[in-house]
């Protein structure tokens, strides 16, 4: 097949400023994947491409780049798969990091968010003698976090990254889940005192974009809700994310759909005054356009069927 | 063509225009809604923190309540409800010992979910029920000179494995053939696929209003006369928060959005108040004189 590259460059010794795309026509076999064609590429047409990768084989999570905008380790992505009638592919480095040169991106910022999670196993008392003994089932849910291969494709597509560099993000944090549920590591509380605070568990969307692209199957919003859940299990529950979960429950509990107005008071918190106000102005335009839902808190009317959604959730709340 | 009709909390609480806009162009195309009364909240992702047993229990119940109706596919027309509903009947019917648990959580309520359901959002419907074909010959109001922005909204996209988008890739641009078969313009913008900032808006308002300017400024700066989605939480942070968002930013935006039943009535000549148009944050008015419709 003929294959159609649009790869973005960069170099930073060039006179040039910011970035260009560069159109590559060669010749594949079939079964090429992307880095194949690009190190065809590289090798037959253009030296001077910078691009990292090394096992090819979808297993030391070097060459994540975007493809048609999408975060791909483009060992695993087939060229048949993304331009099947020979279209142009366009290949560009990850998002949300720093570019290097053409596709290759520092990893530092990646590193950063990792180490920051104090990624190692943490257990007090005496050494054993021999190694630290898990049980078999008590290992089970680690396995799929412990599947990461450390890519940075999550972190590539994270929305919230995006906006705020200063969140903890996807791998990390589910990093962070993999030594939290482990029964060997004794820092758990104040791990997950430490994922409480800002740029922690709570400033995640859950936009999905990071299980999506996910090529080993970490489903790292998965773990953010898992840790979630820790952290509410652990008796930290005075912060909006855990306010909000729990105010969101009570009314559905109640009447069987959401108080839109009640959710954004608790989650606040019912004597923030500040937000309170802040907030007054969207409360008069909503309410003058006819949509603000006026009957809340108490005068929130019961649907039908609220009996029956209260007794489930008598049954299944914990 | 009838449907399990499930509007969901918002568009009966914060968006009643979007309310309104399905009831009047269902009308319209013909297509036979039966409300499933008493259905619970989807939970939007948000119980299934607490617990996601609660939450598919509960999405359970509404299956099995439309099964009780006789009917095998819901519509929704909330991205949200789409997602939610869409992963907790994934869970049910890849594991039959799971389906048979939370059927006994059912018994007590005298349900059964025997797994027959499909759930659509108004879109697919539109796209995948009622084809664009049919659709064309329903526009007596082309939105010619019209650019829309399309806005999809996570969870009528992602995870993809539940939303069908991997066997179906065609659904990440339904509304783009839509707009087509209306006569507008589908404008491209980064962010069509991205996240609103709605489910952090209470939490981390900052970063949510980062997302709503960034989106609605790269949209108008593409081109757009105003953007369509087809959920009504981005909705609420795309509009409501617009003035917010426009404050954070330092910049006037302005961009008019539309829920997707609104577009398709104006292209089908329904009268804005028919489809609520005045009840935005944001004003559609001179969308609406661009449009020439009736304001």
């Amino acid at each position: 097949m003929q294959a159609n590259l649009r790869v973005r460059r960069y170099d930073p010794e060039s006179a040039e400023q910011g970035s260009h795309l560069q159109d590559y026509q060669i010749e594949v076999p079939d079964h090429f994947t992307v880095l194949d064609a690009l190190m065809k590429v590289r090798e037959e047409d253009d030296p001077s491409l910078a691009l990292r990768c090394s096992c090819r084989a979808s297993i030391c999570g070097s060459c994540a780049m975007t493809v048609n905008g999408r975060a791909s380790l483009v060992c695993k992505t087939k060229m048949l798969d993304v331009a099947p009638d020979g279209q142009a592919v366009l290949v560009e480095p990850m998002n949300n990091q720093r570019v290097v040169k053409d596709l290759v991106v520092d990893l530092q910022f990646f590193w950063g968010k990792v180490r920051a999670v104090e990624p190692y196993l943490q257990p007090r008392g005496e050494e054993p003698e021999g190694e630290y003994i898990a049980s078999n089932e008590s290992m089970l849910n680690l396995l799929t976090p412990m599947g990461c291969i450390m890519c940075g494709a999550c972190v590539s597509a994270c929305t919230v990254l995006e906006v705020d560099k200063n969140f903890l993000g996807p791998a990390a944090l589910a990093k962070a889940y993999r030594f939290v549920a482990d029964p060997r590591d004794d820092e758990t509380q104040q791990r997950l005192e430490s994922l409480n605070e800002s740029s922690g568990v709570w400033d995640c969307t859950r936009c999905y974009m990071c299980v999506d692209v996910c090529p080993k199957g970490v489903a790292p919003m998965d773990r953010i809700m898992d840790l979630r859940e820790s952290i509410i299990e652990a008796g930290m529950t005075n912060t909006p994310g855990a306010r909000h979960i729990e105010s969101f429950a009570r009314t559905v509990a109640h009447s069987g759909s959401l108080d839109e107005p009640m959710l954004a008071i608790d989650t606040w918190g019912r004597t923030n005054i500040i937000k309170l106000m802040d907030n007054a102005m969207l409360g008069f335009r909503t309410l003058r356009r006819g949509k603000l839902p006026l009957r809340s808190g108490p005068f929130h009317p019961r649907r039908p069927g609220a009996d029956a959604v209260g007794r489930i959730f008598k049954r299944l709340s914990k | 063509m009838k449907y399990a009709f499930y509007p969901g909390c918002v568009s009966r609480g914060g968006t009643p225009e979007l309310y309104d806009s399905t009831i009047a162009v269902a009308n319209k195309l013909g297509i036979e809604l039966e409300e499933i009364v008493g259905a619970a909240c989807t939970g939007a992702g948000v119980l299934q923190e607490k617990g996601l047993k609660l939450g598919d229990t509960l999405n359970a119940r509404t299956f099995a309540m439309a099964e009780r109706m006789g009917l095998t596919t819901i519509m929704t027309i909330c991205s949200t409800c789409q997602g939610v509903m869409a992963q907790a009947n994934k869970r049910l019917l890849d594991n039959p010992d799971y389906l048979a648990e939370v059927n006994q959580e059912l018994k007590p309520e005298g349900l059964e979910y025997t797994g027959r359901i499909v759930i659509k959002h108004l879109a697919w419907v539109l796209v995948e029920e009622i084809g664009l074909d049919t659709l064309k010959t329903f526009v007596t109001n082309p939105l010619e000179d019209m650019k829309i922005a399309p806005f999809y909204g996570c969870y009528i996209l992602r995870p993809s494995n539940a939303l069908g988008t991997d066997e179906n890739p065609g659904r990440n641009e339904y509304l783009e053939r839509i707009i087509e078969t209306l006569s507008g313009e589908a404008v491209n913008f980064p962010g069509r696929l991205q996240c609103c900032g709605f489910p952090i808006m209470l939490i981390n308002e900052k970063n949510s209003m980062e997302m709503v300017g960034k989106h609605t400024h790269n949209a108008k700066a593409a081109g757009a006369d105003a953007m369509v989605t087809p959920c009504p939480l981005c909705h609420l942070n795309l509009d409501g928060q617009q003035p917010k968002a426009q404050a954070q930013r330092g910049e006037k935006i302005g961009l008019p959005i539309l829920h997707l039943p609104q577009l398709v009535g104006m292209a089908m000549g329904l009268t804005p108040k028919e489809l609520g148009l005045g009840r935005h944050i944001v004003s559609t008015k001179k969308l609406l004189s661009k449009a020439s419709v009736r304001a």
